[in-house]
């Protein structure tokens, strides 16, 4: 029997046959801390004692910065003052930087067959190009900061495959959206998730990108997809240091496998209170106050694009605030390159620069008691974007601006007929 | 042997609800501890004593990596977390910072709101503390998880292992 893409990484890492359920130590190729979950991580480090290593350390402020008021600025300064101190060369500030996962993988920092942690639950999206990464806590992240290692517990693999053409104005989010509204927010809990077939192949990296971004809502420790060409371009004179891919064996053994038609899939929905209350967008007709187009999950270029799209030659509906947030300086930059961020103050659309914002309820769009937010992020908790009695409807880029047009969550294919 | 109050809570109590995220934005231990559970139960700072054990369903701590979500509970005074199962990063998080998550396939159907649990690792039960013989089942507490929560966290082991070294 073969091993999955999870065990083949720990076999290659500890240079012996590993089985699902048992503790492994490994070495890590990167491990990333951002503002919020920084601070944590550096006292717990301090307090071992330890020379940092270096080059393994990624810092990326980007919850509350720039910073909210002086708490987040207290926070965020603990992150600058302990990169300077111990002279940690991967610190990104705001002005060349943005939400830490899509830094990670612009700055070359993910790659196939890599193993990345990172003290982020979102961790999980460097999947998208082939590299084992997850989530994992501050105290955690401090450990690794000084041994370059941490322990591992072998996960058992699932597999999921979507065949066929995927609909227009479907995106990656609602493959993974109708994952989780099967499986449920525990179904994929502690396993690794490989995801393939034909439509998979079709997607641009984005794509796959939202879908690995959000395994971990489905309780996954990873996500992956096996590295192509798309991946090896996207990674051409951009990856730090060299890399190997590793692919599961064709005769792996999983846990379950799953197979959709992709074509059958509709833009999707899910609804207040977890990402698995999934329906499709024809159907829900919910009145809004917010669309929020961005994050780790939805904040790329092809989202922005498919955003401007609906949005070209229409405004927001009165009464609907639209809030467009790149995850990155080099997104923004390459919007305004392509004119999409004209499109979108046309329309009558606010446009921030790259932060987490608003997505975790931070800033930057917040909700009030009894507001009701389509948007393109990841968690739609109770409380999650802001008071407790509002709600988040999570959808897809090209759902979300359709829904600023009307004024009510609104399949795309009604608006662009 | 630990002994305290139970609190009993649902399934899929998510991050959001132990710790929102408009709160990451002050580390201070005090501050996170008063807004602990507030997205479930607004008092419940207010009414938690120290020593007091959180009783909940399935999938607890489901969404972010915040180990502030561990941090406020602890500080709020919580020791031990009885669950029908835990979400992956949030288990690792309660381990690392001193708090002893335990899986309980009954823990809810045991056990009453309010009542004194008490959980004797060396014996193997977790029980309620009236005459009535009620007991919960649990699986066995990994030997990792009980040397890092002996040691008070990660940090405490691995610094008695650098000790040891």
């Amino acid at each position: 029997m073969g091993s999955s893409f999870a065990e083949k990484i720990f076999r290659l890492r500890t240079g012996r046959s590993v089985e699902p359920g048992e503790i492994v130590e490994s070495e890590v190729d990167f491990v990333m801390a951002n503002d919020v979950t920084g601070p944590p991580a550096f006292e717990a480090f301090e307090k071992l004692g330890a020379e940092p290593m270096r080059d393994k350390i990624v810092l990326i402020p980007d919850h509350y910065v720039p910073n909210k008021d002086i708490p987040s600025a207290i926070q965020a300064k603990s992150m600058r003052d302990f990169a300077r101190k111990y002279e940690l060369p991967n610190y990104f500030e705001i002005g060349e930087g943005g939400v830490c996962h899509q830094l990670m993988m612009e700055r070359g920092f993910v790659a196939p067959g890599r193993l990345i942690v990172g003290a982020d639950s979102h961790t999980c999206t460097y999947g998208a190009l082939g590299a084992f990464s997850t989530g994992i806590g501050s105290t955690e992240a401090a450990t690794v900061f000084a041994r370059g290692k941490l322990w591992f517990k072998v996960p058992k693999s699932d597999k999921y495959l979507f065949h066929g053409k995927v609909g227009r104005h479907v995106f990656g989010k609602d493959l993974i959206l109708r994952i989780i509204g099967d499986i449920g927010v525990d179904g994929a809990l502690y396993k690794s998730m490989e995801v393939g077939g034909n439509a998979i192949e079709t997607l641009p990296l984005s794509d796959r990108m939202s879908i690995a971004n959000m395994s971990i809502e489905a309780g996954a420790k990873n996500l992956f997809i096996a590295p192509d060409k798309k991946v090896t371009d996207f990674l051409a004179g951009r990856v730090n240091g060299g890399y190997e891919p590793v692919l599961p064996d064709p005769d792996a053994d999983y846990d379950d496998i799953k197979e959709y038609d992709a074509s059958e899939i509709p833009p999707l929905v899910a609804e207040p209170y977890l990402p698995s209350n999934v329906k499709p967008a024809a159907e829900v007709g919910v009145t809004i106050d917010q669309a929020y187009l961005g994050s780790c999950t939805n904040g790329r270029i092809e989202d922005l694009r498919a955003a401007a799209e609906i949005l070209r030659g229409r405004k927001v509906a009165s009464g609907v605030r639209m809030i467009v947030v790149p995850a990155s300086k080099q997104v923004f930059e390459q919007a305004i390159k392509e004119n999409l961020i004209q499109i979108f103050l046309d329309a009558n659309a606010y446009v921030s620069g790259p932060t987490c914002g608003a997505c975790l309820g931070g800033y930057m769009g917040v909700l009030a008691p009894g507001e009701v937010a389509v948007s393109s992020t990841n968690r739609n908790f109770v409380g999650r974007m802001g008071h407790k009695d509002s709600k988040v409807y999570l959808a897809n880029p090209a759902v979300v601006a359709a829904s600023a047009v009307t004024g009510r969550i609104t399949d795309p294919n009604e608006v662009m007929i | 042997m630990i002994c305290g109050r139970g609190w009993m809570f649902g399934s899929d109590i998510d991050t959001d609800k132990i710790i929102p995220g408009r709160y990451l934005d002050n580390y201070s231990f005090e501050f996170l501890a008063f807004h602990a559970m507030e997205g479930e139960d607004h008092e419940f700072a207010s009414k938690v004593r120290e020593g007091d054990i959180i009783v909940a369903g399935k999938n607890f701590g489901i969404g972010s990596s915040r180990e502030q979500a561990a941090i406020a509970l602890k500080h709020a005074g919580i020791r031990v977390i009885i669950a029908e199962s835990f979400a992956r990063i949030f288990y690792r998080n309660a381990v690392n910072y001193g708090l002893l998550p335990i899986i309980s396939p009954n823990c809810t159907t045991v056990f009453k709101n309010g009542e004194e649990i008490c959980v004797d690792l060396d014996n193997g039960r977790i029980f309620s503390s009236d005459d009535s013989g009620r007991e919960a089942r649990f699986f066995e507490i990994p030997s990792i998880v009980r040397q890092i929560y002996d040691a008070g966290g990660l940090v405490g082991l691995l610094k008695l292992s650098d000790e040891n070294e």
